[in-house]
């Protein structure tokens, strides 16, 4: 626990911390014998840039993976906007309003930019299947307001330039950038990032952190993102939660976290009993 | 420079989004309509329309149905053969159990039987992919055709066990029975192939386009924007069931007369629709045109070549043609995989920069 559960708190750079948005009770997820997530209780407030961070196979993917309904954990609860969560399927977790990117790429190779992103718009997209045969009315009006949403998405991440390009050729830098357009495209409440940066020179991460910042600042989003580099992450985030072995060994402010004891040895690789 | 993209601006996304955004394409596409609904019609005879016409035309309807489902939607099919025969049933019965009601209802009714049942047969999909779908909906082919035979409701208790159409006709026109002329035929299959094409493309376009290519591209990403995978398979198999199922409705009434289910609606034709459908392009309205085109035209090619220009005997000939157009399919497959239309996409990116090729 630290003085900044339960959220309504005011930022060192002035943002407003709203109330707790996604709490997690008490998770524990197995893989018949391993066990990758024992027994973790953290919170996400409205607002928040919240890091997720901990050595390889410490469990930080299957903990997005348990709140984007991939896997339903064998104990613990889910709760979002102060209400329990029954076991979802991922499409109906991303109707609720969260969103997210993959730790590897999971964009439509086949389609264009400009699709990809679209695709982002579905859950708003509300037309049926008689107004689409006939594109009139509802289905064309409804492609054009998306489509200007979309628009202003593509210009906010800079990728105008190759909207109507098939996915499958863009270079890898530019792949996390449309992934992270179509999450976007959703207008998530909350938006999961398994490692945004991974495989990134310099550049590209500043430009990534910026849009991250932004993200948050202009649109209100509140983000969860799973980052290996500490820099980025200290930079970036208002709490951080530290994960090892399945467990939880750290939850707070990266100052407080930087100074964590366990949090070192962990990363410092020192040895488990 | 034939074919230039270049002061063709979109002013409006509306405009971005069109079938044809470019106007050289746009005016090439109302030719070929014109063509074919303002002179076709005029001049056409029964050897154009039986050998070549009537055929390429149905033959599109259903493969831009299995393109839906394979091409769009990724799901592999082997049923094409039994979903038309379903298509054909349909409308048989309904032909014969109500005579007075125009066949402008009837074949669409046949077509919505089919999607039912398609979709029925599309529920293995929800569990199993791939090869696996493809022995299942293999399965359903020749479930449907025993179904069809054994079951002597369908065929009206006829004593050959055949069914055959009877003479109807729309406003006047004879359009099924041996009196029906070479341009009405022909007229009819062109009405709904152009609607089916129509709303093929609006389909692939909008939304539930998008929905059935994030399931084929991947269908882990398409949950997590909220794609629900039941419905959205379900969708482009009952989409795909209601163009195959108008498909083997006309194939029945206007063009065969009379038909015997193993004999027309066997697994050669769910093998020779997939062909045109991996044969025009995966994925293309453009493509289901144009591989049902290829596949109907090669064999009556060939045969002029064979048959009329070399006098070789009917019956080599024949059999050389199974050897001739199974090999180029192959060497199709090998050369372009992805079809007739992205020869074409080639062609006009080449076509774009002629001729200063850099
Ligand atoms: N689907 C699965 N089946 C079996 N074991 C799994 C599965 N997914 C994850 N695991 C195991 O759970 C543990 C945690 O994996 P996870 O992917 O969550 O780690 P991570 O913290 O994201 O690591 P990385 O930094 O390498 O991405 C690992 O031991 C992994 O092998
Ligand atoms: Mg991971």
């Amino acid at each position: 626990m630290n003085a900044l559960t339960g959220g309504n708190y005011t930022t060192a750079d002035g943002r407003k911390i709203g109330n707790t948005m996604m709490e997690m009770k008490n998770i524990t997820l197995r893989f018949g014998g391993v066990v990758a997530i024992k027994d973790i209780s953290f919170d996400i407030n409205e607002g928040e840039i919240r890091a997720i961070i901990g050595p390889n196979g410490a469990g930080k993917s299957s903990m997005l993976n348990v709140i984007s309904g991939f896997y339903n954990p064998q104990e613990g609860e889910v709760w979002f906007h102060g209400k329990k969560r029954p076991p979802m399927r991922p499409y109906q977790v991303a109707r609720q309003g969260i969103a997210r990117t993959f730790q590897n790429i999971a964009l439509f190779e086949g389609m264009s930019v400009l699709d990809n992103v679209m695709t982002g718009r579905l859950t708003h997209m509300k037309a049926g299947m008689l107004s689409q045969m006939i594109w009139k009315g509802k289905a064309e009006a409804e492609e054009t307001a998306n489509r200007e949403i979309v628009e202003k998405i593509i210009d906010f991440l800079e990728i105008q330039a190759i909207r109507k390009t098939p996915v499958g050729r863009l270079p890898y830098g530019l792949k996390k950038r449309v992934e992270l357009a179509r999450a976007l495209a959703a207008e998530p409440k909350l938006l999961l990032l398994d490692e945004p940066m991974a495989g990134m020179n310099v550049e590209e991460k500043e430009d990534m952190s910026r849009f991250i910042l932004s993200m948050n600042d202009e649109f209100g989003t509140t983000i969860a993102l799973i980052e290996h580099d500490m820099g980025v992450v200290m930079d970036l985030s208002d709490r951080v939660v530290v994960m090892d072995y399945g467990k939880k060994i750290g939850d707070g402010t990266p100052d407080d976290v930087r100074n964590n004891q366990e949090v070192i040895d962990a990363y410092l690789g020192v040895a488990h009993d | 420079m034939f074919y230039r993209e270049s002061g063709d601006f979109s002013t409006t996304y509306a405009e971005d989004n069109q079938t044809f955004p470019i106007k050289f394409d746009r005016y090439r596409y109302y030719a070929v309509l014109a063509v074919a609904f303002l002179v076709i019609p005029f001049i056409i005879n029964d050897y154009w329309a039986n050998a070549v016409f009537v055929p390429f035309l149905i033959y599109a309807i259903a493969a831009i149905g299995l393109n839906i489902l394979t091409g769009y939607c990724g799901q592999v099919s082997l049923g094409t053969g039994g979903f038309m025969a379903v298509g054909a049933y349909a409308v048989y019965k309904l032909m014969t159990a109500f005579p007075e009601v125009s066949m402008l209802v009837h074949v669409p009714l046949a077509g919505l039987i089919t999607a039912g049942v398609v979709t029925l047969f599309g529920l293995p999909s929800l569990r199993i992919k791939g090869f696996y779908l493809a022995v299942a909906t293999l399965a359903a082919q020749f479930f449907l055709v025993w179904l069809f035979n054994k079951v002597p409701w369908f065929y009206n208790y006829s004593a050959s066990g055949q069914i055959s159409a009877p003479e109807r006709d729309v406003i006047g026109i004879i359009i099924t029975g041996p009196n029906t002329e070479a341009w009405a035929k022909y007229m009819i299959c062109l009405i709904f192939v152009t609607l089916a094409a129509l709303i093929a493309r609006n389909l692939t376009r909008g939304s539930v386009g998008r929905k059935w290519m994030a399931i084929r591209d991947m269908d882990i990403a398409a949950e997590i924007i909220g794609v629900n995978p039941m419905m959205a398979k379900l969708t482009a198999f009952a989409v795909s069931g209601f163009f195959i199922g108008i498909a083997g409705a006309l194939f029945f009434s206007v063009y065969l007369g009379a038909a015997e289910v193993g004999e027309s609606f066997g697994i050669d034709k769910s093998f020779l629709v997939l062909f045109m459908v991996i044969i025009g392009g995966l994925g293309s309205i453009f493509g289901s045109f144009a591989g049902a085109a290829f596949m109907v035209l090669l064999p009556v090619f060939l045969k002029n070549v064979f048959v009329g220009l070399l006098g070789w005997p009917t019956d080599l000939a024949a059999h050389l043609q199974f050897i001739v157009s199974g090999g180029l399919i192959i060497v199709f497959l090998i050369l372009e995989p992805h079809g007739l239309a992205q020869l074409w996409r080639l062609a006009k990116e080449k076509l774009r920069l002629w001729p200063f090729p850099h």
